[in-house]
């Protein structure tokens, strides 16, 4: 078995919006290794979400490549690619419906036949009584936990985390990091988790890297990061926090 | 009607400005124009029609409503702009509408393989499939803002660009029928249709016309139909890229 999950070599990618043309990620280099859950930190608008989107390719990059377990992403049976990449959005956008119906959603989009969805609620801490339960009146915590069961139901290899826990109470941040966690060790899911918090990745991380204006400024293991950073821009981001580069 | 009734006609039209400047309603200009536009393409569009009956020359026939239906997609495509191919994917909607009714129609020979019928009942197809193109695009564009992460979460689950958007086409392709069928629920209770009426006007026994407006519906509501599906079915690529991402930046 391949040990990287991820590599991106010299990605870089541009938006434009209103006639200009913004640089959102410039020359990017990095590996993940299998089973590593790596903390992507860094300012916002600084292109971590860009990158965890370039990696199931819901974006492409304009430069550069990904690979996924070896394979350039483009190269890769699209669908198949994104079961095996799941993402977890910040929003956990929702259908119409009930819980089962969110639930159910990738096993009828791949025509899997799940004869034990609760099994799933299970695994993130919701109550199987919760089933039929309409998916607006579930709170932010619930969602995310949903959200992050039914990513689950593709039994993705990778998990792309997107600021998942950044609108929610420190006590459902806490049970969410946990659950990741429990997942992660269960399944030796490899995580790429952005967020913006510090503490978080201090938490639950095995590697860092830091993105500041599109650029990978440093990358290394937790303590590494934490530790003994190299980049100055990193000592600076380390001493002040989010809010002195926000 | 001779001239001197066309001339009178126009009082209208001057009722009209008057009480738009008496309630200050700020639509002289618009009327004014409204009114001479709809002179000058009418009277065009008779001294063509009167020319092209008096050909009945099939190709004549075919180039003028290959016109139509370009002149429909060009105004249907208002509410497209920034999608690719989007013209001639209307153009192809209404074109295969348009074969589909008028073959039916002749060849079972419901109506006379004349110019006169020909034009003039394609006129209704293609404007009402222009009419449900644009409805059906505002819509699908409408909700496409409003749903956007829900095709990215399906995008983002594994599924295809067509699993993704066609909960939203479906509805786009149900929005746009409604007044259709809406219209239709109040025939000859509420308003006499239009070509219906003029036949009556012009002299036609009641019952014959009343038969040819049935026909008339039944084409519309099938019409609507074919379109609203056909340009569906059409549109939804023009929506993603090679790599199955979803690209409505452009639509403006």
């Amino acid at each position: 078995m391949e040990s990287n999950a991820v590599e991106l070599r010299r990605i870089s990618k541009s938006f434009s919006a209103n006639g200009k043309v913004e640089k959102v990620l410039n020359q990017i280099n990095g590996t993940v290794q299998t089973g590593a859950i790596l903390n992507i930190l860094g300012p916002s608008g600084s292109g971590k979400s860009t990158i965890l989107s370039m990696c199931n390719l819901l974006l492409a990059p304009d430069e550069g490549e990904v690979y996924i377990h070896g394979k350039e992403v483009r190269k890769w049976n699209i669908p198949e690619l994104r079961q095996k990449v799941g993402i977890a959005f910040q929003s956990a956008p929702m259908i119409p419906g009930t819980v089962l119906d969110n639930l159910m959603l990738p096993a009828n989009i791949h025509q899997m036949t799940i004869h034990h969805p609760e099994q799933y609620l299970n695994k993130v801490g919701l109550p199987t009584s919760m089933l039929q339960k309409n998916v607006q009146d579930l709170s932010g915590g619930q969602k995310q936990r949903l959200a992050l069961a039914r990513t689950l139901v593709n039994r993705p290899s990778i998990l792309l985390l997107d600021e998942i826990t950044s609108a929610l109470d420190p006590s459902s941040v806490r049970e969410i990091e946990e659950l990741i966690l429990s997942i992660h060790k269960a399944e030796n899911t490899t995580i790429l988790w952005v967020t913006h918090d510090l503490e978080q990745a201090r938490r639950v991380g095995t590697e860092c890297w830091l993105i500041v204006n599109g650029e990978l400024v440093e990358q290394g293991t937790k303590d590494e990061f934490f530790s003994s950073p190299k980049d100055d821009r990193t000592k600076q981001f380390l001493a002040k926090g989010m809010k002195a580069l926000t | 009607m001779n001239t001197l009734a066309l001339i009178l006609s126009f009082g209208f039209v001057f009722a009209a400005l008057i009480l738009s400047k008496s309630f200050k309603l700020g639509l002289g200009k618009d009327l004014i124009i409204t009114a001479i536009r709809a002179t000058i393409q009418l009277l065009i569009i008779g001294y063509v029609l009167k020319v092209i009956f008096g050909l009945n020359n099939p190709i004549v026939i075919i180039v003028m409503l290959l016109a139509m239906i370009f002149v429909a997609s060009r105004n249907a495509v208002k509410r497209a702009k920034g999608l690719r191919n989007i013209t001639w994917k209307i153009f192809i909607t209404i074109l295969i509408v348009e074969t589909i009714t008028m073959a039916f129609l002749l060849s079972v020979h419901i109506i006379p393989a004349t110019p006169q019928y020909i034009i003039s009942i394609s006129g209704m197809i293609i404007g009402n499939s222009m009419v449900i193109a644009s409805l059906y695009l505002n819509r699908l564009k409408s909700d496409l803002n409003l749903r956007k992460q829900e095709v990215l979460l399906m995008l983002s689950l594994g599924s295809t660009p067509k699993q993704a958007i066609f909960p939203i086409i479906k509805e786009s392709i149900r929005s746009s029928l409604i007044p259709t069928i809406e219209s239709q629920r109040t025939i000859g209770l509420v308003q006499l249709p239009g070509m219906m009426t003029g036949q009556i006007v012009a002299g036609a026994d009641p019952i014959h016309a009343v038969r040819l407006q049935l026909l008339i519906v039944f084409m519309i509501m099938s019409a609507a139909t074919f379109t609203g599906i056909i340009l569906g079915l059409l549109i939804y690529p023009s929506l993603f890229n090679k790599y199955q991402q979803l690209v409505v930046e452009d639509w403006e």
